[in-house]
């Protein structure tokens, strides 16, 4: 079994918004919520907020509810909850000190261990990647992170977190399941790992991912999946992507304000229906390339983006979980490294709870188990960073200065066989000399690339009692069987 | 002062302008002029102005967002008046385009119509979440030379096998051409499910709506 060693109590700290300038765009938020509106098509929604006050347009499906309303609604959700896992020893508490990283999501393609050739993602993929991060420390969570697109589309979310299941004992969150069948399915199945419908909201297993619709809008399904989810005690989040000078405004603070009204309209949706249901707020907001329009997921902006929405999180006083890793890059190259470093660096600084996340690429479309590997090491090198400098007498190395005095060294001093390990060492830097390096010009990648088959061929996951496998296959045959007698309801 | 109308055309869709765009439109038609001219010599110049330095890298999405809303617009207040004709438009070809059934993401299929729109194509957008048989619909309505259809999830886009086969159902094909794209879309699958192209991006979906017309 493996183990987490997650981000704890960053020494480091960035302010990058004042308190003053996020009670400005709070402000501005609430007069957006309120004049203009956030449009919520689903019907049980509109019942909701028509129900507590707010202005609704069945024609337009668009909501303006008042700041009140919002702030009330968003004081009843919990600030600390957990996210827990198969293994409680691997539950992770949302409680504002912890940073952790879960993988990246819904990819559509992998990057072959074999062949190196990009082919169609799998419910296989799903389960090989499930059993490669059970056994990675850095990797606190499972995102699903490729499609099992051998499955049909009406159940794929579900096959895809049996899967996980099966493969890991990590907390698993989905950004998949965008219909209210399928998150009874998904319910059902958690309540089954976690042994019932209470325990299940005292340890949640499974938690529930969603985007909202930029410009200030959210999708009708992925709103009625979120609701059945919430009801049951899951942990529920929605994901703004509005980008700058596209779905959101050019500036950095006005795109803050649109995605900000997004977000908390909804999660204040979730407490209006089921109040003190445990929510959090997520992001992924980025600049478009102005060529050609592309979500870059990369770039100063980004990184921006990565500190800021923390600032507001908690002001929300809800864990944030928030797009870092999630390159551009069509390969595990400069472009990733950088992008990947600086985004997780400022989402780690400000400690947003979850990162979303390791291992893809191509603005979260391909899935590469180099990247992964190579995430994870910049995932460590933050790690040790945000340790911060340790000053006391013991790190002050006082007697270990004085022993080795002018001219001498410190390589055989008892203070440096105390603290040598505490010295980064990195698995994928190349240190080795140019001679060594000309002899075997192999890279870091090539290497990352071992361990995953390593990793792969050599890790056991603790294995799912085989009663549950089944229950849970049964669950997914059940939607299977539903589908095909109505399949209008099938997912969008 | 034709020349000069055709001048402040021009420049009404260098500068994204859509209301003085609108404005010289209906001028023209109060001086006589025959639209097609108005949009050949006036307006289409403009557009070429815009792509160009797009090309370059001096202009940049937003603005040619606004020069292709500026030109829609003209050529709005000049359809009664082509109609009235009988002139048809001079155009590459006739697109109907839409994101497929299930699927909402619209930003990738609308910068697509924007480049063919700018290119000399009628493009005709039915939006996102579009049932199979309305692209159908819509392919006789208009008689399309091209269907594109967009998909940008691997649930959804199994819904562009169904459209080529409604096409198929309802006897378009092989006359109309299907073409494909969006986040998933490979060329794989474009061939697997009896496409006729499928592109990357928004100039390759040019590229080969040209190819497609034969243009
Ligand atoms: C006809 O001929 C042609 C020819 C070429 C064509 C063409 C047609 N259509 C496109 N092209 C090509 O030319 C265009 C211009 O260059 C290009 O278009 P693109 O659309 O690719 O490029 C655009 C210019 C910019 N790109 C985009 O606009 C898409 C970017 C990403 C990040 C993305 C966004 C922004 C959104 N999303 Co969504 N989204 C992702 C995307 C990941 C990615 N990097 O692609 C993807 C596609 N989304 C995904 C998901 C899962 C979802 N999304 C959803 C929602 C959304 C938003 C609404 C938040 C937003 C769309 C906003 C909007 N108004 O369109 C949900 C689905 C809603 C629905 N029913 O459709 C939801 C299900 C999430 C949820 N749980 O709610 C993933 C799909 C994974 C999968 N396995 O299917 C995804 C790959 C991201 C991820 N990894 O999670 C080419 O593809």
């Amino acid at each position: 079994m493996a183990g987490i060693d997650p981000i704890v109590d960053p020494r480091l700290r960035l302010e990058v918004l004042t308190a003053e300038e996020v009670r400005r765009i709070h402000a501005a938020t609430l007069d957006v919520i309120e004049s203009v509106g956030v449009r919520f098509p689903s019907p049980r929604a509109l019942d909701v907020w028509e129900a507590h006050g707010a202005s609704v347009d069945r024609q337009t499906m668009v909501v303006r509810a008042p700041g009140t309303l919002i702030e009330e609604a968003l004081r009843q959700a919990p600030p600390v909850y957990p996210l827990a896992a198969r293994d409680p020893a691997l539950d992770l508490p949302l409680d504002g000190r912890h940073v952790y990283a879960g993988t990246d999501g819904c990819g559509v393609e992998v990057i072959d261990l074999e062949t190196g050739e990009k082919r169609r993602s799998s419910l296989r993929d799903v389960e090989e990647i499930a059993r490669v991060c059970d056994a990675l420390e850095e990797v606190a969570f499972h995102w699903v992170p490729v499609s099992a697109q051998d499955r049909p589309p009406a159940s794929r979310s579900l096959h895809e977190l049996a899967a996980i299941w099966r493969n890991s004992t990590k907390h698993v969150q989905t950004e998949s399941v965008v219909t209210a069948r399928e998150a009874r399915a998904a319910v059902e199945m958690a309540r089954a790992i976690a042994g019932g419908a209470d325990e299940l909201r005292r340890r949640p297993v499974l938690s529930i991912m969603q985007c909202t619709t930029s410009p200030l809008a959210q999708d009708g399904g992925s709103l009625e999946a979120a609701l059945v989810a919430a009801e049951a005690g899951l942990p529920v989040g929605f994901m703004t992507m509005a980008s700058c000078a596209f779905t959101g405004p050019a500036t950095v603070a006005g795109s803050l304000v649109v995605g900000n009204a997004e977000v908390v309209s909804a999660l204040a949706l979730m407490e209006l229906a089921a109040p003190g249901a445990p929510v959090y707020y997520a992001a992924a907001q980025t600049a478009i390339d102005l060529r050609n329009g592309a979500y870059t997921g990369g770039g100063p902006e980004d990184f921006l983006f990565g500190a800021a929405t923390n600032a507001l999180a908690d002001f929300y006083n809800v864990p944030l979980s928030m797009g870092s890793f999630a390159t551009g890059a069509k390969e595990p190259d400069w472009q990733a490294g950088i992008e990947n470093s600086l985004s997780t660096f400022m989402a780690s600084a400000v400690v947003s709870d979850m990162l979303l996340g390791v291992g893809l690429l191509y603005g979260s479309r391909i899935w590469s188990y180099e990247q992964l590997l190579m995430d994870c090491e910049i995932y460590a090198i933050v790690r040790s960073m945000l340790r911060g400098i340790r000053v006391d007498d013991e790190s002050l190395a006082m007697d270990a200065i004085r022993d080795a005095g002018p001219g001498g060294d410190y390589l055989t001093q008892p203070h440096t066989q105390r603290h040598m390990r505490e010295l980064f060492r990195p698995r994928f830097l190349d240190r080795r000399s140019y001679g060594a390096w000309e002899t075997e010009p192999d890279r870091p990648r090539d290497w990352a690339r071992r361990r995953a088959k390593e990793l792969l061929a050599g890790h056991r996951p603790e294995p799912l009692d085989p009663g549950l496998e089944a229950e849970l296959a049964g669950i997914v045959v059940a939607v299977e069987v539903e589908a095909e007698r109505s399949p209008e309801s099938a997912p969008a | 002062m034709t020349s000069e109308l055709f001048a402040a055309m021009r420049q009404s869709i260098v500068e994204g302008d859509a209301d003085r765009a609108e404005e010289l439109a209906a001028r023209a038609l109060g001086e006589g002029m025959d639209p097609l001219a108005a949009i050949d010599e006036g307006y289409v110049p403009g557009l070429r102005h815009v792509g160009d330095h797009f090309a370059i890298g001096e202009m940049f999405l937003p603005e040619m967002m606004l020069a292709a809303r500026a030109m829609k617009r003209a050529v709005a207040v000049l359809e009664p008046e082509m109609a009235r004709r009988a002139s048809r438009r001079r155009v590459l070809g006739r697109v109907v385009l839409g994101t497929v059934h299930g699927d909402i993401h619209e930003i990738g299929k609308n910068l697509v119509g924007m480049m063919l729109s700018a290119s000399g194509f009628e493009v005709h957008d039915l939006g996102v979440d579009v049932p199979f048989e309305r692209f159908v619909e819509k392919a006789r309505e208009v008689d399309a030379d091209i269907v594109g259809v967009s998909a940008l999830l691997t649930t959804t886009m199994v819904g562009q096998r169904s459209v080529v086969e409604a096409l198929r159902d309802a006897g378009l094909r092989p006359r109309v051409k299907v073409m494909v794209g969006g986040a998933p879309v490979t060329r794989g699958w474009a061939e697997e499910i009896g496409a006729d192209g499928y592109s990357e991006d928004a100039v390759g979906a040019v590229n080969l709506a040209r190819q497609l017309v034969g243009a």
